[in-house]
């Protein structure tokens, strides 16, 4: 072609010469078998590979896990102007590993902001001692009225606000309620600096002001609370 | 002075060979032959000798030092590290309740179990401070440039590998320390901005640090990254052999008559 344009292909292979073509066909039984043949393999790889992925990923990312409620003693147990250690289960059947402590008191009006206007009236407070850096164990100081994180130097004030080092949010807290007598630990929820509560808790160290609730989105498993 | 022998019996005396007999046979002439028998008989069905021949006699730049054989002594640390970790495994047990029960036991009860989980645990810092120093002669000597970058991009994801490596073989012994670093570890992955959470979530395998964590991070030790490490391996030595190595940067190249005369 002198001037650089190709005449229009035939759809029939016979036309365009190819060797072995048939009379009628548009594509070529070579083609044919080696595309055939291409499409089982991927279909046989994608049968083990994407349920074995799923596996994988699929419990650790959608698994809802139910709500439990642990008793930690009568409301009396509680005063509201200090914290008494708890240790409660939070995976059932793994002995010491699926246990952790929670700090728990009384609510404080002079101290604590007003209940959650979403009804979910709580008398009590439990807080996490999950430092807000990077997850290492919080102990409570009374002397000091803080919490204390010994890794890197983490402090919160007496509600769980962040009064120094590296912690982005306020420590945890878990939902409590009073049952036949007893305070009642449930799910863990996060709050962020303004005490709003996210339902959805997050890892450590995963900013909840401003940008951060939408760059760390909650899990898709978040039990229905409130 | 050489004395002469003392007169010996015709009986004891030994025979002069036959005309037309052949030579006795010993026994090492017999294994070698055995040897070269069955060495030849694999080889004319698989003709690897070409590929071994193509492997290890290859021709080196001048200049050549010890800093080559940082590579060598990497590898030799993972096999290392291979060999201790699976006599490990044979004692391990990795489920939460039993995994730093069984440490113990390897460490305390087992005979030369000591040595061989110290072997384990120090060799993987040999091994990072290795990687390190090949990645930095290789930095250094330029050995990274034409046409060497696929395989100084195979040996960063080896680098990160070995990172992999070390960050999951540290929650096995499930003794405090593993265990908060661990928790801070798999924390700082989750500071990524929307992967971040479902990446940690996946790697504890779920929201709370429990049982599937151990035996996740186990799997992935034992299982997942060596294959990746060995394939990684066979790739980054086939490039080496292929493209062969490099002379060090302080050699200056040679100008001889017949170079002068092809460039022009």
């Amino acid at each position: 072609m002198a001037d650089g344009r190709r005449e229009p292909t035939s759809k029939y292979t016979l036309d365009r010469g190819m060797p072995g073509a048939f009379e009628g066909e548009t594509v070529t039984r070579r083609r044919f078998m080696t595309l055939t043949v291409h499409g089982a393999g991927a279909i046989a790889v994608s049968a083990f590979a994407l349920p074995a992925l799923g596996f994988a990923a699929g419990s650790a990312l959608f698994d809802r896990p139910p709500v439990e409620w642990e008793a930690v003693g009568p409301p009396t147990d509680f005063p509201n102007d200090t914290y008494i250690p708890r240790v409660v289960t939070i995976i059932r059947g793994i002995g010491q590993v699926g246990k952790t402590t929670v700090y728990v008191r009384a609510r404080n009006p002079d101290v604590d902001a007003p209940p959650n206007p979403r009804g979910y009236d709580e008398q009590f407070i439990a807080v996490s001692t999950r430092c807000m850096h990077l997850g290492c164990p919080v102990r409570y100081v009374d002397a000091a009225k803080r919490f204390i994180c010994p890794c890197h130097g983490g402090v919160y004030d007496f509600e769980g606000m962040v009064s120094g080092g590296p912690p982005v949010r306020p420590l945890d807290r878990f939902y409590t309620r009073v049952r036949n007598g007893q305070v009642e630990l449930g799910p863990r929820y996060s709050v962020n600096s303004e005490f709003r509560r996210f339902p959805s808790y997050r890892d450590p160290a995963q900013d909840l002001d401003g940008i951060g609730q939408y760059l760390y989105p909650g899990r898709f498993s978040t039990p229905k609370m409130d | 002075m050489k004395l002469p022998l003392p007169p010996l019996p015709a009986a004891l005396q030994p025979k002069p060979k036959r005309p037309g007999e052949a030579e006795r046979v010993k026994p090492l002439d017999q294994a070698k032959e055995a040897g070269i028998a069955t060495l030849d008989w694999v080889d004319e069905r698989t003709s690897l000798s070409g590929a071994a021949r193509w492997t290890m006699f290859r021709k080196v730049p001048r200049g050549t030092n010890w800093f080559y054989t940082l590579g060598s002594a990497t590898l030799f640390a993972f096999l290392s590290q291979a060999v201790t970790g699976v006599f490990l495994a044979m004692y391990y047990d990795p489920s939460v309740t039993h995994a730093y029960e069984s440490a113990r036991h390897i460490t305390n009860d087992v005979f030369l179990g000591e040595f061989v989980r110290g072997m384990h645990k120090w060799g993987s810092t040999v091994m990072v401070i290795l990687v390190c120093l090949h990645m930095a002669r290789t930095f250094f000597f330029g050995a990274y440039k034409y046409p060497r970058e696929l395989n100084w991009l195979i040996g960063v994801v080896l680098l990160i590998l070995t990172f992999v490596m070390s960050f999951t073989g540290y929650l096995l012994p499930f003794d405090q320390r593993s265990y908060w670093a661990t928790v801070v570890g798999v924390n700082i992955n989750g500071t990524g901005p929307l992967v971040g959470p479902f990446l940690s979530d996946f790697l504890r395998g779920g929201a709370e640090f429990g049982s599937t964590t151990l035996s996740r991070f186990y799997a992935i030790h034992m299982l997942l990254l060596p294959g990746a490490i060995i394939a990684l391996i066979g790739a980054h030595l086939y490039l080496v052999a292929r493209l062969g190595t490099t002379a060090p940067p302080w050699l200056k190249a040679e100008s001889g008559e017949g170079l002068r005369e092809e460039r022009t």
